[in-house]
C-alpha cells in the first residue's frame, strides 16, 4: 500500500512576488507560438492567465497550449457581455415603454480581463498539473457568424460543454460530432443564458432582494460601510 | 437512402460495420436498453440510451437535463448572499462544500479575508462533508452491486456526521452557513468532543467497509478490470477527484493549489492515488480518502484558534467589478465558480464548473465493449450526483 500513496504533503511556502515571472513566460511562450492571433492578455499576479485569441486560432490555441502541458480541460462556456434590458425591480427599458416614459440609453457593453470587441465571447480553461497553473482562454465571437471551431478532438471533455454553450448561447460549433441538445427539450425555442432571454420568474414577481438595497436607518450616507 | 455506387465508399462502410461488431462469431441482433430516468444505479433521474449487441454494450450515451434547474441564469438575479443558499442544491450530499468555493471567489474579488478560526471551521466542516458523501459512496456502491449490508451500514454511520453538520450549523443537509467574510455562527458547546467521537465512529466505518465491502471477493470480481480509464483519456475529458486519482494522476486541490481561506497546510495528511484506473482503484481511492478527511477533521479540532467568525464587511455586499475562478475538492472532484462581477448587487455571469459533468461525460467512452452489469460497475464507481451534472 505504502507504494501507492504520495509523499507526505508539503506545502511550498512561497510569497506572491510583485511580479509573476512563471506566467509572464508562459503568456510570452504561448504568443510566440501562437503568432498574431494573441489579440489581448491579462495577469493577476500569482493567481491567474487570462489570454483572448482570434477566432482563427481557436482550435491553434487548444492544440498550442495542450503541447505546453496544459492537458487538463476544465471547462468550456460563454459570457453575454451585453447588460441585461431586465431591470431588477420594475424599471426595465419593457417596463417604461409600457408606463409610457421614455426609454433610458441603453449601457455600453464593457468586457472584462483581456479586453474584447464583440457580445459574446466563449471562455475556456485549460489547466496544467506540472505547472500547477490554469489559463482561461476567451475569443471573441461576431454577432452575425456565432461559429466556431470545436474542440472536442483535441480535448474530449469539450463535447458535452460545447453541446450546453450551444444551446444556452446560441452559436454552433464546426467539427463537432454529436450537436443535440444536453438540457433542453427538443423543442425549446430562445437560448437561455443570453441576457436577452428574460427570466419569466422575475417578471411576474418583482425581484424580492430589492427590501434589501433600500438604506439603513442612519447609515443612509455611507452605504455599504457597515456595522 | 442514398444509393452507394462508388466500391471503395461501400467497402468503408463495411469495414465500419465490421468495426462497430464487437463480436463477429456470436452476432445477435442488436438491442436498446433503456436505463431509466428512474434507475436505482443513476440515483436520481439520468437516463442511458445503451444499444447492445447481446451482452456487450456497443455504445451508451447519457441523457441529461431531468434535472436542470438553470443556476447559471438564477444567479444573474440574486445577491451573493441568496446565491449562497441556492447553490447548496448543487451537490446535496455535500452542501457545505458547494459553498466555499463560490464564497472564496466573492471573498477574492472583494479582498477580504475570514478570520483563523472561520477558516479553521470551514475546513473542518468542509472535510466533514466529503466523509457525510462518501460514507455514502461505500454504501451505495455495494448496494448497487448485490451487497445490500453495506448500504445500512453506510447510512447508519453517516447519521454521526450528519449530526455534528447540524448541531453547528442548523442544517442537516443544507446548511448555508458560509458567509462572505467568515460564518454564521461559532460553534457550539462541547461540539468538539463531539466531533472527535463522530470521527472515531466513521474511521471505525472505513474498517468495516474495507473487509465488508472491498475486501469482498465477489466485489472485486465485478469491479477488477472493469472500466479501466487511461490517464491521458481522464486528463482530456476533465475527470477530477477520486476518477483522476485512480488512474494514477497525482492531483489533489487541496494539496497543489489550495486557495487561500482554507488551512489544509495544517494537517498532516496524504493525497492516495492508484494506478489501475478501474472500478476498483474507483473505490480503494475514496476509502482511503475518507478516512484522510476523518484524519484532517481531528487534527483540525485540536488546533482551531480562538477569535472571532467573521470579518468585517459591509452590511450590503457589493463585489468590485472583476473576474475570478475558485476551484476547490470537492467529495466529487474540482468543482469551480468563474464569477465575473461588475460592481453589482448581483454577479453579471457566474459559471458553475461541477464536477460530475465532466465526471460522467467520459461514460460513453469507457462503456463501449462492456457487459451490462459492468455498466452498473462503471457508473456506479464513476459517482456522479444528479444535481451536479444538471445544476
Amino acid at each position: 500500500m505504502d507504494q501507492l500513496s504520495s509523499a507526505d504533503t508539503e506545502t511550498p511556502e512561497e510569497a506572491a512576488p510583485a511580479t509573476d515571472d512563471a506566467r509572464e513566460a508562459v503568456l510570452a511562450e504561448f504568443t510566440s507560438r501562437l503568432g498574431d492571433g494573441v489579440l489581448g492578455s491579462h495577469i493577476r499576479v500569482g493567481d491567474d492567465l487570462w489570454i483572448r485569441v482570434d477566432r482563427a486560432h481557436w482550435l491553434e490555441a487548444a492544440e498550442v497550449a495542450k503541447s505546453m502541458g496544459y492537458r487538463f480541460f476544465d471547462f468550456l462556456s460563454a459570457i453575454d457581455w451585453l447588460p441585461s434590458p431586465f431591470g431588477r425591480d420594475m424599471d426595465a427599458q419593457e417596463d417604461l415603454v409600457v408606463a409610457g416614459t421614455p426609454a433610458k440609453e441603453p449601457e455600453a457593453i464593457v468586457q472584462g480581463y483581456a479586453g474584447g470587441d464583440t457580445r459574446f465571447q466563449l471562455l475556456a480553461r485549460l489547466y496544467s498539473i506540472s505547472a500547477g497553473m490554469g489559463i482561461t482562454f476567451k475569443c471573441d465571437l461576431p454577432d452575425d457568424d456565432l461559429t466556431a471551431p470545436t474542440w472536442s478532438n483535441v480535448f474530449a471533455g469539450a463535447n458535452w460543454h460545447e453541446r450546453e454553450a450551444r444551446e444556452m448561447f446560441g452559436f454552433s460549433f464546426d467539427g463537432h460530432p454529436n450537436m443535440i441538445n444536453m438540457y433542453l427539450p427538443v423543442d425549446f425555442v430562445g437560448n437561455p443564458l443570453r441576457k436577452d432571454f428574460p427570466l419569466l420568474a422575475r417578471r411576474v414577481r418583482p425581484w424580492p432582494g430589492i427590501v434589501d438595497v433600500e438604506p439603513m436607518p442612519g447609515v443612509a450616507d455611507e452605504e455599504g460601510e457597515g456595522e | 437512402m442514398t444509393a452507394v455506387s462508388d466500391p471503395q465508399s461501400v467497402a468503408a462502410l463495411v469495414a465500419e460495420a465490421n468495426d462497430n461488431r464487437v463480436n463477429l462469431d456470436f452476432e445477435t441482433e442488436g438491442m436498446t436498453l433503456n436505463m431509466g430516468p428512474q434507475h436505482p444505479a443513476t440515483h436520481g433521474t439520468l437516463r442511458i440510451i445503451a444499444r447492445l449487441d447481446g451482452e456487450q454494450v456497443i455504445s451508451a450515451e447519457p441523457m441529461c437535463g431531468y434535472m436542470h434547474r438553470g443556476y447559471e441564469k438564477l444567479t444573474e438575479v440574486r445577491t451573493y448572499p441568496q446565491i449562497n443558499a441556492l447553490i447548496n442544491r448543487i451537490d446535496w450530499l455535500g452542501s457545505f462544500a458547494n459553498e466555499v468555493p463560490f464564497i472564496l471567489a466573492a471573498e477574492k474579488l472583494m479582498d477580504v479575508e475570514a478570520p483563523p478560526r472561520a477558516q479553521w471551521i470551514r475546513t473542518i466542516l468542509f472535510e466533514m462533508s466529503r466523509v457525510a458523501n462518501i460514507s455514502l459512496f461505500l454504501g451505495d456502491f455495494g448496494l448497487q452491486l448485490g451487497g445490500m449490508t453495506a448500504g445500512f451500514y453506510a447510512f447508519r454511520d453517516r447519521e454521526w456526521v450528519l449530526n455534528q453538520i447540524e448541531s453547528a450549523t442548523g442544517g442537516r443537509f443544507h446548511p448555508n452557513f458560509d458567509r462572505i467574510g467568515g460564518l454564521k455562527d461559532d460553534l457550539p458547546k462541547g461540539w468538539i468532543e463531539e466531533s472527535h467521537t463522530a470521527m472515531d465512529k466513521l474511521l471505525a466505518f472505513c474498517d468495516e467497509m474495507e473487509d465488508l465491502l472491498v475486501g469482498n471477493e465477489i466485489f472485486q470480481g465485478r469491479t477488477r478490470g472493469i472500466g479501466v480509464i487511461p490517464a491521458e483519456i481522464a486528463l482530456s475529458y476533465g475527470l477530477s477527484g477520486a476518477n483522476l486519482r485512480a488512474s494514477g494522476v497525482d492531483w489533489d486541490l487541496r494539496r497543489d493549489n489550495c486557495p487561500p481561506g482554507l488551512v489544509y497546510d495544517q494537517a498532516d495528511w496524504k493525497v492516495w492515488t492508484h494506478p489501475d484506473g478501474d472500478c476498483f482503484a474507483r473505490t480503494w481511492v475514496r476509502l482511503q480518502e475518507t478516512r484522510e478527511a476523518a484524519k484532517i477533521v481531528k487534527q483540525l479540532l485540536d488546533t482551531i484558534p480562538s477569535g472571532p467568525v467573521m470579518a468585517k464587511v459591509p452590511r450590503i455586499i457589493k463585489v468590485p467589478a472583476g473576474e475570478a475562478y475558485v476551484a476547490t475538492e470537492n467529495p466529487l472532484g474540482e468543482m469551480g465558480y468563474y464569477v465575473v462581477s461588475k460592481g453589482d448587487l448581483v454577479p453579471f455571469r457566474v459559471k458553475i464548473r461541477s464536477a460530475s459533468f465532466n465526471n460522467i461525460s467520459v461514460l460513453p467512452w469507457v462503456a463501449r465493449g462492456a457487459y451490462v452489469p459492468d455498466l452498473i460497475s462503471i457508473l456506479g464507481s464513476l459517482y456522479f450526483i444528479l444535481g451536479d451534472i444538471d445544476r
